[in-house]
């Protein structure tokens, strides 16, 4: 199959044109990549066939009399297809006063080796 | 009425007023920030996605962490900050200026300073500045209102979302609402081309299938008393083909149509306003028409990266010390938008400091060319790799280089970008 991903890896925003044989278990010899300018083309493009991932920014819940939500994300780009079960977590979590910027929400999440920590301070 | 006496005062404590202070406040200037809401921080706070500080601290910070730094900053140096408290007017005493406040347990305050530095930041075009007919229903909201709704107060605006414009704001708010459990039907924008960087087409709206309408409207809005549709009609040449409207169940509309420097403070202090930018005039010391009164980031011009905005702020913060310290530069000569540039800003330069100028292109390009001329004569030409309205060009020009080609009271320097 084809398909068409825009790079994203500098501001031209190339649209790369993507082909492999979509068997389920796709393998980086087989993936063919066209209208790259570039090498980095090449690279982006392959990855977000073989192992999608995302940085998530998301929020918890938090019981203070300034806000309702403490803002946090992954310590690194995890699978997309992780993203969802993180969320899920992530919405049960509440968390109480003090928090630190850079505190560990949850750790190594489904073994990932990826953390998410709080992005705001708040003492209250 | 409580009366404060010091050098500087900021309106504004976002990335612009904190960056700014911190420069004044470091050369042993007497500086107060004053800053509407319960902290500090400004939008940042309420843009917890990331994509901030890769210039200034070589880091992919969210928005909440970017805010942080610099209030760790600010907090380090000897700065007045006063929060939850309003600037509703400035007073211009030539030498000197009144700067009016109000906060609920302060009352009204009055500060007596030598220059003010306005740092207020932009504002939302709503519904009324887009006009789309149709009925008035609940459930019309702009990105922005919506971003701190679900971000900081925890509230989600609706269930089914269509987004009219394709501002970075919206887009990001498009993956937001995807990620807390909303469904976005669309985003619609009247333009051929994305208004929002290419990196938050794909990330907020490819990764979650959500269709993007370019060249097409939002020609009716369905509803009683909340919004339950809306009609999209393409535009063919520019020309509404209503043969080929289409419907979109909603119960949610999120306008992402374009920031406004916030003016209001400005005009009454007398402030001339840039037709182009929509922000103050200002020359190259990032002065306004009224001596002592500078302005930088958002209030400015309207600045897709926040590292710009900390950029020009620390400039604007040098400038207001070389103002006090009565070693201002001159700056008589005019700077205009040449060919396919929207707008430039500061419309004036100087020959004796190198000057900095940001401007927005018309156009979107691959290979464009900058060219500088100084009274029709091409002084600089430089390749662009890509061009397109979304995101900011950046110029210097060495003071060197202005001095040599020889100018006159006359001089007029022009940016264009080649197509
Ligand atoms: C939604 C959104 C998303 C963005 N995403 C990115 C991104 O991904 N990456 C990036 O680098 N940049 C991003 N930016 C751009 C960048 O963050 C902003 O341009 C920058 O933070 C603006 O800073 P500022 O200080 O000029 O304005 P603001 O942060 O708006 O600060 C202005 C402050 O002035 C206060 N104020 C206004 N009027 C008064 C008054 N009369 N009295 C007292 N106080 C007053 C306000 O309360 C506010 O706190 C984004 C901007 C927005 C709006
Ligand atoms: S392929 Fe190369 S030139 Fe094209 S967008 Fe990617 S990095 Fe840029």
């Amino acid at each position: 199959m084809t398909r068409e991903i825009i790079c994203i890896s500098c501001p031209i925003g190339c649209h790369l044109s993507v082909s492999y044989r979509d068997n389920g278990n796709v393998q980086e010899k087989d993936i063919q990549i066209e209208n790259n300018k570039c090498s980095r083309g090449l690279i982006y493009g392959k990855e977000e066939i073989l192992s999608p991932k995302r940085v998530v920014t998301a929020t918890c819940a938090i019981d203070s009399i300034h806000m309702a939500r403490i803002p946090v994300k992954t310590t690194g780009a995890l699978l997309k297809n992780s993203i969802y079960p993180l969320l899920e977590d992530l919405y049960k979590i509440k968390l109480m006063p003090p928090v630190s910027a850079g505190d560990i929400v949850l750790e190594n999440f489904m073994n990932s080796g990826i953390n998410v920590i709080a992005t705001r301070s708040l003492s209250r | 009425m409580k009366k404060i006496e010091r050098e500087v005062l900021i309106i504004g404590g976002g990335s612009a007023g904190m960056a700014a202070a911190a420069e004044i406040a470091e050369k042993g200037h007497s500086v107060v920030i004053v800053e509407r809401e319960s902290t500090m921080g400004g939008i940042l706070n309420q843009c917890i996605h990331n994509g901030f500080g890769l210039h200034r601290f070589k880091e992919e910070l969210t928005g909440p962490e970017y805010a942080e730094r610099y209030v760790n900053i600010i907090n380090e140096l000897p700065i007045d900050q006063y929060t939850g408290m309003t600037v509703t007017e400035i007073d211009d005493q030539k030498d000197f200026k009144l700067v009016y406040a109000f906060s609920s347990h302060e009352g009204m305050v009055e500060f007596k300073v030598k220059a003010v530095v306005l740092a207020m930041g932009c504002r939302e075009r709503n519904r009324g500045n887009i006009g789309t007919p149709g009925s008035r229903p609940s459930g019309v909201f702009t990105a922005g209102l919506a971003q701190r709704l679900v971000n900081i107060d925890g509230l989600i605006p609706g269930k089914k979302c269509v987004i009219v414009g394709s501002g970075d704001i919206g887009l990001i708010m498009a993956r937001r609402l995807s990620w807390v459990g909303a469904d976005v039907q669309a985003v619609v924008e009247i333009q051929p081309y994305p208004a929002g960087l290419t990196r938050n087409i794909v990330q907020c709206l490819n990764d979650f299938n959500i269709p993007l309408h370019l060249s097409h409207i939002v020609s009716k809005i369905y509803g009683k008393d909340r919004v339950e549709g809306v009609d999209i009609t393409p535009l063919i040449d520019g020309i509404e083909a209503p043969v080929q409207t289409f419907h979109i169940d909603c119960d949610t509309l999120l306008l992402s149509v374009g920031l406004v420097p916030d003016n209001e403070v400005s005009k009454k202090a007398g402030v001339i306003i840039s037709n182009q930018t929509s922000g103050p005039a200002v020359d190259g010391n990032l002065m306004t028409n009224v001596e002592g009164i500078f302005a930088c980031g958002n209030v400015l011009h309207v600045h897709d990266l926040v590292d710009f905005v900390t950029e020009e702020s620390i400039r604007c913060g040098s400038y207001v010390n070389s103002y006090l310290e009565g070693k201002t530069k001159g700056s008589q000569y005019s700077v205009m938008a040449g060919a396919n540039v929207r707008y430039i800003t500061p419309n004036k330069f100087t020959s004796d400091s190198d000057n900095k100028f940001y401007l927005r292109s018309m156009i979107v390009k691959n290979q464009a060319e900058l060219v500088v001329s100084l009274d029709g004569r091409e002084i600089i030409r430089k390749k662009q790799k890509h061009v397109q309205p979304s995101e900011m060009i950046s110029c210097e020009i060495k003071a060197d280089l202005l001095k040599s080609t020889g100018l006159n009271e006359k001089s007029r320097l022009e940016i264009g970008l080649k197509s």
